[in-house]
């Protein structure tokens, strides 16, 4: 009887892994070998040797490129959170119907190819663009350039990873229990004490997974700042694409590659360890 | 002199539907009274109407002769328990407590002692620093009354506290809400829909019925003499017979399914002829036997259904269309059989009646 017992759990514990199946496969052919080629070559090309490694870790170049990857990352996640936490909440305390209509806005920005979001942004910054039309009538003479620097593609970054943060921080405001608030108000907390001491420690999840999102999404953006950031300033992933596709410098490019991933995957455990990766799905 | 809570022609309406006709009630300093009555009577609208957190159509609330008129729900001094304890998950449960005396500028060492002498009052001494999912239901419910309790509010509200909780630890939690109860001497106001948790913990019931209050009284005076059908179907099991009065003088009332009866309980209503009324006699003043018992009014009925608790056994039997339940010691009832006919015998003063 228990023997029949436990070989049926171990079958039915197979059946997962069976369904997994495919999908590993696919994985394994075409991510895990060609990230294990891109690997084996940040030691081999040109020569054999951890000489890329040397030069992307110790180089100035590649040192502020990193630097401004974090930095453009974090600017941009803070962003994200800055615009989508009102509007997260205004989503939840306002009616059904309305709430719907913005959750539609936001996402049919989502639907868009973001190809043609950044070249939309293109249009919109450009020199000959509404926004340069509208500085110069309302009196700046000679305005600055916005496109190709770092507020263009700012700007076009976090207008195309808010919505990851609106939907984790909206879903998490929706699962908030009205009596928990109801209490705290019963309690004598007013406004700011009650945002500070219960609703936004209520959140708190919402936008770590949020911001972890974006952060993590940033850090390898290639396509948005290569198109409308400043090439002074340059994004890892920017770079990467500039070492293989122009100095066909392949070992350099995959030595750089494999930092970018290291990094990342260094944020996701740190973030793992406090909150669960689990939840980023959930 | 004035009552401590009073409630004066409070009214509410959502749109057409009225929730709430027109609450008159008043209640003294120290009192537990429990709201009761099915989901959707109104006793929840008018907690939440006390607490601030809706407003009413019409009427007045005032609390030691002030009005609650105008008054957010920070500004009542109400302490709240809610039905799933509404606990702060990120705060353990000395902060939980702690709470409500930081909204009122309590320093944080000075409230945090106080807290745990709070915890230590709900018998949680030990577990100040433990979060709430670390807790069990019950551990969670007293840190839920001690952070209610603990800003020394004018009034207490507790609103189906129980109702997540298994038995056993349910009747362990009377026990302990009313200790603290009598021991703070704050006014309670608890609402449930189940009636034994009503008899057994408060000092007043009042019961609700689609947004009126049907009847308000001592639990046992509501028991054994309830104003309306309602009351009487609704607090404890109960037979209740169509009647018309025959001998108002002499308290004797012609009902179809028994003959003609005396009611002799004290209290009732008073009657005319020929009213029609319901006759109410409860199942465990009445008791089955093989023969007819002297010095009682006797009956025919045939035994249906025996439902057995252990300590006593619900008798569900018909005598014509009308059926009749009678509830016996556990020791009696191995004597019963389905299908048998037998006499069921109750005294004069068992019977009362009641408005049809």
């Amino acid at each position: 009887m228990a023997v029949t017992l436990s070989t049926l759990t171990e079958r039915r514990n197979l059946w997962p892994w069976l369904l997994l199946a495919p999908l590993a496969v696919y994985l394994a052919l075409f991510f895990l070998v060609p990230l294990a080629e891109v690997a084996i070559m940040s030691v081999t090309e040109p020569r054999p040797g951890l000489a890329n490694y040397e030069k992307v870790l110790t180089g100035s170049l590649y040192r502020k490129v990193f630097l401004n990857t974090f930095a453009t990352a974090a600017l941009v996640t803070v962003c994200c959170l800055l615009v989508g936490y009102p509007l997260a909440y205004l989503m939840n305390a306002t009616t059904q119907r309305r709430a719907m209509m913005i959750l539609l806005l936001i996402t049919m920005s989502f639907w868009t190819s973001f190809l043609v979001r950044t070249y939309a942004w293109m249009v919109l910054l450009g020199n000959n663009g509404p926004v340069i039309w509208l500085l110069e009538t309302i009196g700046f003479e000679d305005p600055p350039g916005i496109l190709f620097t770092r507020f263009s593609s700012t700007l076009a970054m976090v207008h195309i990873l808010a919505p990851y943060m609106i939907m984790n921080i909206y879903s998490v405001m929706q699962k908030i229990d009205r009596s928990l608030i109801r209490s705290a108000e019963s309690m004598g907390a007013y406004g700011l004490s009650l945002f500070r001491h219960v609703y936004l420690p209520l959140t708190a999840p919402g936008i770590a997974n949020g911001s972890v999102l974006v952060f993590v999404i940033c850090l390898g953006f290639y396509v948005t700042p290569v198109l409308l950031g400043s090439p002074r300033e340059q994004m890892a992933a920017g770079l990467i694409g500039h070492q293989i596709e122009e100095f066909l410098a392949f070992g350099l490019g995959s030595a750089m590659a494999i930092v970018l991933l290291v990094v990342t995957l260094i944020v996701l455990a740190i973030y793992s360890r406090r909150f669960g990766l689990d939840k980023l799905y959930g | 002199m004035n009552p401590y809570l009073q409630l004066s022609g409070v009214n509410k309406t959502f749109g057409d539907f009225t929730a709430l006709d027109r609450i008159d009630l008043d209640i003294e300093q120290g009192e537990f009274v429990t709201f009761l009555g099915p989901s959707g009577s109104g006793k929840t609208t008018t907690l939440m109407i006390i607490a601030g957190f809706e407003d009413a159509t019409r009427g007045a609330i005032t609390i030691g002769g002030h009005s609650l008129a105008g008054l957010a729900p920070q500004e009542r001094n109400i302490g709240i328990v809610f039905q799933n304890y509404a606990l702060f998950p990120h705060k353990t449960a000395a902060e939980n407590v702690y709470f409500p005396l930081q909204m009122r500028g309590v320093k944080k060492a000075a409230g945090l002692a106080k807290a745990e002498e709070m915890l230590d009052l709900v018998g949680l001494k030990g577990f100040a620093h433990r979060y709430p999912k670390e807790l069990s239901g019950g551990q969670q419910q007293r840190v839920a009354l001690a952070r209610a309790l603990v800003f020394e509010p004018d009034l207490l509200l507790l609103d189906e506290p129980l109702g997540a909780l298994d038995k056993n630890l349910r009747e362990q939690m009377q026990i302990e809400i009313k200790r603290i109860q009598k021991r703070l001497g704050v006014t309670t106001i608890f609402v449930t829909h189940d009636q034994t948790e009503a008899m057994s913990m408060s000092d007043r019931i009042v019961v609700f019925s689609d947004g009126n209050i049907e009847q308000a009284g001592a639990p046992l005076d509501i028991y054994h003499r309830p104003s309306t059908r309602f009351v009487a179907d609704f607090i404890g099991e109960s037979n209740l017979l169509d009647a018309v009065v025959t001998d108002a003088e002499a308290r004797v009332a012609e009902c179809p399914a028994l003959g003609s009866v005396v009611f002799g309980a004290e209290g009732q209503p008073p009657v005319v002829d020929g009213q029609e009324v319901a006759l109410l006699i409860r199942p465990e003043h009445l008791k089955l036997s093989r023969d007819p018992k002297e010095g009682r009014m006797n009956a025919k009925m045939v035994i249906d259904t025996i439902v057995n608790y252990g300590d006593n056994a619900l008798v569900i039997g018909h005598r014509g269309d009308t059926q009749i339940r009678v509830r016996v010691p556990g020791a009696d009832v191995v004597i019963l059989k389905e299908g048998e006919e037998c006499h069921f015998s109750w005294t004069e003063d068992a019977a009362f009646v009641l408005d049809r």
